[in-house]
Order: structure tokens, then sequence, then C-alpha cells
């Protein structure tokens, strides 16, 4: 079966959806991607949906998804690169993907991540020795 | 106003609703819309040719381009013989869904473009005409 890959990058797991998707792989990207935040522990995703030519509710849906269901599994979600004309679609459209963080590329996503997981240790007593 | 082109596809399963953006992408691009304009068209189309999959059990994309003297406008028919909207007006209502979807769909593409009319008989089916025009 079709399936977008998931790279793992020291805490964060990166994807980055390529293809136009259809809706039975943005359905299994969801649940490949909570199935491996729970297996290696990941703190962060990134998804880079720069290649990405529309997103439409469908799509936007499972991007929340995504980003509660990894929440709820102690990892914080950051879709990054989304262009312009997409951006400008969706809030359109009525989508303003509340609950979802968003970043203007990979590096500045895998910051942000970086810096939410290093304040919410920093809180909790600090590294773990 | 003068038809220059037309075109009908059908839209029967899940991957038909790629194809759908596929084309209409295609006929935006060929016809100078901006960046921006094509994302609107493409992106009303895939919800309403999910809608003819999911909910009218299949059908078809009809695109047309127009031009009405001094513009150019792409047209989009998504036609489906499945069981109809009983209430049009709670349709259009943003969050109202019978499915699992957002309730997206028909209001969200009635807003990305500039022409927007819709046709539903309970047990006939469905027709949603879109239009956009440069």
């Amino acid at each position: 079966m079709e399936r977008i890959p998931i790279l793992k990058m020291g805490d964060c797991l990166l994807v980055t959806i390529q293809v136009d998707m259809h809706d039975r792989l943005a359905t299994t990207l969801q649940d490949d991607l909570t199935e491996r935040i729970a297996s290696t522990r990941a703190r962060g995703v990134v998804i880079d949906i720069s290649a990405l030519e529309i997103v439409d509710s469908f799509i936007g849906r499972m991007l929340g998804n995504i980003a509660a269901m990894s929440r709820v599994l102690d990892a914080q979600t950051v879709v990054v690169g989304m262009q312009p004309a997409v951006a400008i679609t969706l809030v359109e459209l009525g989508l303003s993907l509340p609950g979802v963080s968003t970043a203007l590329n990979v590096e500045k996503g895998m910051a942000l991540i970086g810096r939410a997981v290093g304040k919410a240790e920093g809180t909790n007593g600090g590294p773990e020795t | 106003m003068a038809v220059l082109r037309r075109e009908t596809r059908p839209v029967r399963a899940a991957p038909d609703i790629v194809a759908a953006r596929q084309v209409v992408r295609e006929w935006a691009v060929t016809m100078g819309f901006s960046l921006v304009d094509q994302t609107k068209i493409v992106t009303a189309a895939s919800e309403l040719a999910r809608n003819v999959v999911v909910y009218g059990g299949g059908g078809t994309l009809s695109l047309e381009a127009l031009n009405d003297g001094n513009r150019r406008g792409l047209r989009l028919a998504f036609e489906d013989n499945g069981p109809g909207i009983p209430d049009i007006e709670a349709a259009l209502r943003d969050g109202f869904t019978t499915g699992s979807g957002l309730g997206l769909g028909l209001g969200g593409a009635k807003r990305l473009c500039n022409e927007f009319e819709i046709e539903s008989r309970p047990g006939e089916g469905t027709r949603v005409v879109i239009a956009r025009w440069k």
C-alpha cells in the first residue's frame, strides 16, 4: 500500500508530503504517525506541506487530528511551509486550523519544538540524569 | 455568453477526487488564472467532488470555459443521482454535516467562487454549479 514516509530526527518525527494526497492516504498517515509517536517517544512532529498545492477541509481535518492526537501523546505538532495561496484559500474556506502550530520552514519548526520541549523539562525539575 | 470548451468527467470513487482537482487545475492554468484564483477554484472543486462521492454515490463533473465578451470564466457543474439534500439552507451552514466531515464543504465552496447555484430533489439527486471569473 502507498504510504508517506516518516523520518526520525532526534526527538522529532519529520513528514514531508510530496504528493497530491487522496483521502485514504491522509487517513493512513494519521494512523501511522500516531503509532510512531508512541513507539519512538517523539516529542515533536514536523509536517512539511510546502509541496501541497491545496489544503481542503479533509486535509485540514487530518492536520487538526494529528495535532490533537500528538498532544495527547505528549508531543507537539508544527505544520511548516504552507504556500501563501493555500493559506488565503484555507481562511476563506472557513478553516483556521485551531490548535495547530505553524512555522515558516522545517528549521524554524524544529526550533519551535526544541524550545517547547526544553521549557517543559525545565519546569519539571531539570533534565533527566 | 460563449462556451469555448466543454468536457465531462466521471466522479465515482475517492481517486476521482484527486483527478478532479488535477483537471480543474489544468484548465485554470490554461485560462491564465492567478495562483490564488487557481487554488480557490481547485479547493472548491475538491470539496464538491468529495460530496458527489461520499453523499451522492458518484456522478459527474462538467467543465466549461466561458467568454462573456470582456471576461473569461471557468464554470464547473457537479451532478449526482444520490439521495438529494432535504434542507439546503442547513447544508450550506458552516458546521452542518450528516457525515463525518467538518461541514465546511458546501458553504466553503460557495465562499471560494463568484457564482454558486445548488439544486437538489430528495430521491433524485443534486446539482451544484460554481463559476469563477477573471
